[in-house]
């Protein structure tokens, strides 16, 4: 039995309740504080917290070092597509401008697109920034000493 | 020069000044995702293509149409992010999209020398985000755009530094120095723009101009107007601000070298330029004060001193770099005069300047690349061992001497009659005795190349090792423009002096 079996019960509970409140903070944070970077921090911390309590392999094999590096690169191309998105998509027969969200939505009023963009948007942030973060603890994480603990 | 402006689609042309940002933006994150360093080359060269021939059709735009200004988001300004493209940022893009280019054809072979096999990809992320961020320092006409850009070029350098460890573990300190130092430079630069955002409630910089202009000015935009020279002269390595620089060069990989020694310190001059010029008006007394007490103290104390130290150095690179730094104090002399012709004599030698680093930088690439050498008494011999490569540096090395049939000569030429017009004799001598001591460490460089006899290697001379193709054409083609603008020297020169116009107003 796991001398961690108490800490591991109750990460088990946590963990799924740190990422819902990780999405409540992405999809209120056009009313509210919050927004697409803190809650990508949020739901790195869960999987971070797993890595603590599970291991870092386990963490490993849930979220894979490969998944990290193309969900940076996503979040990116999601956050900066929008813009070009916004280039092909003419807004009501009237050429709009890079990041013009006004074209997401041309039926409803100015509001509408703008929203639309907004979520958008935090969903690229959301994306890389978590990712970031994790790869950033996976970096520091997985590292090697230089000079092993046994020859100081 | 009507095909200039309209040889894309115009649907592309009327988006160019967006698109020139964002597409590298957005295949920086596609080169990362690509499987290995070969690919994301190729998504490097593309994009450096694309934004090659986007600057060009903004120089047909500019030529034919005048200032552009494109609103990000249609949101007008002064509230909105204005990009805003004049002859002088045009000359710039057109100087970072072509050398980058040239420099993005270098890399291949010199990348896959340099960095491990896992990392090209990212490698070339990196660059792309650098580059990304460069142009738009250059094309923005928002000021805290500017530092947002700034910063994403510097951070990305700060990354393609570091990757020099593969050869150096000096890369990482050299890096980590750049770092604080780029750190402390850009903070000043954001607590000025904050302190001109007190003094006027504006970011959009014809707006603070103009609210300036109608104010007036008080300790405030004082403030604002040291803090940004302080900071901005850090990241153009102005000459006491200048430390980071020659590690810098020194220990990245080669094929960074190339591209940051003739674009990213000359996009940060820009950027001072811009707002000397632009944002403060060089009449108010305490801008045109710097001109005289600052920039061409500090400038000609930096053309006389970084020639010295260069003369000293043992590796080449650095030898360069501190070369580097004397040449900005060039540039600095010759915003210091504050006259239309000693600005575009300093903004022709920063075209020119960069077309002999990055010949220079290249030719040092290939000798490290093909022999691994870095000191200059390593290179001895290379005249015969690397005939192409050693020419190229020679050419090029001449032109930063200033001899006559090189652009060196040219944009020296400019600078001594600009300085004639305003009467400073002192300038004049200061140039001579600086293109002297460039002779001095010149001379250092082309006699070990030349003089000197290939080192044997068991009894028998080192054999003769033609460079890779990929790196012999863009290091010739750099060498050959340095002849070439020589003898055709109009279209670098009307550059530099429509630039200097642009934001001088015309007179």
């Amino acid at each position: 039995m796991s001398p961690h079996l108490i800490l591991q019960v109750v990460a088990k509970l946590l963990i799924p309740l740190i990422v819902i409140f990780g999405f409540y903070v992405q999809f209120h944070g056009e009313y509210g504080p919050g927004g697409g970077f803190q809650a990508g921090v949020i739901i790195a911390v869960a999987v971070i917290l797993y890595a603590l309590i599970f291991g870092i392999e386990a963490a490993r094999r849930t979220v894979p070092p490969v998944v990290v590096r193309f969900g940076a690169a996503l979040g990116v191309l999601i956050f900066a597509g929008v813009g070009v998105a916004t280039l092909f998509m003419n807004g009501a027969g009237e050429p709009l401008n890079y990041l013009d969200y006004d074209a997401l939505h041309p039926d409803q009023g100015h509001h509408t697109g703008q929203h639309y963009g907004i979520i958008l948007i935090e969903i690229g942030v959301l994306t890389t920034v978590s990712s970031v973060m994790l790869a950033i603890f996976y970096a520091f994480a997985g590292r090697v000493p230089d000079i092993p603990d046994e020859e100081w | 020069m009507q095909f200039l402006a309209d040889f894309l689609p115009a649907g592309i042309a009327m988006h160019a000044p967006a698109l020139i940002v964002v597409i590298p933006l957005i295949t920086a994150a596609l080169a990362a995702l690509m499987p290995n360093g070969r690919v994301a080359w190729i998504v490097a060269l593309i994009t450096a293509a694309a934004v090659a021939l986007l600057s060009l059709n903004l120089l047909g735009q500019v030529m034919n149409e005048g200032v552009i200004s494109y609103h990000m988001g249609g949101w007008a300004p002064p509230l909105g992010i204005e990009y805003r493209v004049d002859m002088l940022n045009v000359a710039l893009l057109l100087l970072v999209g072509f050398v980058g280019l040239l420099c993005v054809f270098y890399a291949l072979p010199s990348v896959a020398d340099e960095i491990a096999e896992n990392k090209q990809a990212l490698f070339y992320s990196a660059f792309l985000v650098c580059f990304a961020g460069l142009l738009g320092v250059t094309i923005t006409g928002d000021a805290f755009n500017v530092f947002v850009f700034l910063e994403i070029s510097s951070i990305s350098t700060y990354v393609l530094i570091a990757m020099g460890a593969g050869k150096d573990r000096r890369a990482l300190t050299a890096s980590y120095n750049y770092l604080i130092l780029g750190t402390i430079g850009a903070t000043f630069f954001v607590i000025g723009v904050g302190f001109l955002y007190m003094a006027t409630g504006t970011l959009n910089m014809a707006d603070m101009a103009a609210i300036l202009e109608a104010n007036g000015h008080n300790r405030v935009s004082q403030a604002a107007f040291a803090f940004i020279v302080v900071g901005l002269g850090l990241k153009a390595a102005m000459f006491p601000l200048h430390v980071w620089l020659p590690n810098a060069y020194a220990f990245a990989p080669n094929f960074v070298t190339a591209f940051l020694a003739s674009t990213a310190t000359k996009v940060a001059f820009y950027a001072l330029i811009r707002f000397l010029f632009s944002v403060f008006h060089p009449d108010v007394s305490f801008v045109e004060m710097s001109f005289v007490w600052l920039f061409a103290v500090v400038g000609t104390i930096a053309m006389v001193v970084a020639s010295l130290q260069a003369v000293f150095q043992t590796d080449a690179r650095r030898l360069l770099a501190y070369s580097s730094v004397a040449q900005v104090g060039y540039m600095m002399l010759g915003l210091g005069m504050g006259t239309a012709s000693g600005l575009s004599a300093g903004l022709l030698h920063l075209m020119n300047h960069a077309l002999m680093k990055g010949a220079l930088f290249m030719a040092l690439g290939a000798f490290a690349l093909n022999f691994g050498v870095r000191r200059i008494k390593d290179l001895a011999g290379m005249g015969k061992t690397m005939p192409a490569s050693a020419m190229a540096f020679t050419i090029a090395g001449l032109s930063l001497v200033g001899v006559p049939l090189t652009v060196g000569f040219t944009s020296k030429w400019y600078l001594v009659t600009a300085a004639l017009e305003r009467g400073w004799w002192w300038a004049v001598a200061a140039l001579m005795l600086s293109s002297l001591l460039a002779l001095a460490y010149v001379a250092r460089l082309l006699s070990a190349i030349w003089m000197d006899s290939p080192p044997t290697h068991h009894g028998e001379l080192t054999q003769r090792r033609l460079a890779p193709w990929m790196v012999l054409v863009p290091m010739s083609i750099l060498a050959l423009a340095n002849i070439y603008f020589f003898f055709h020297a109009d279209p670098l020169v009307w550059l530099a002096r429509s630039a200097a116009e642009a934001v001088m107003g015309g007179s």
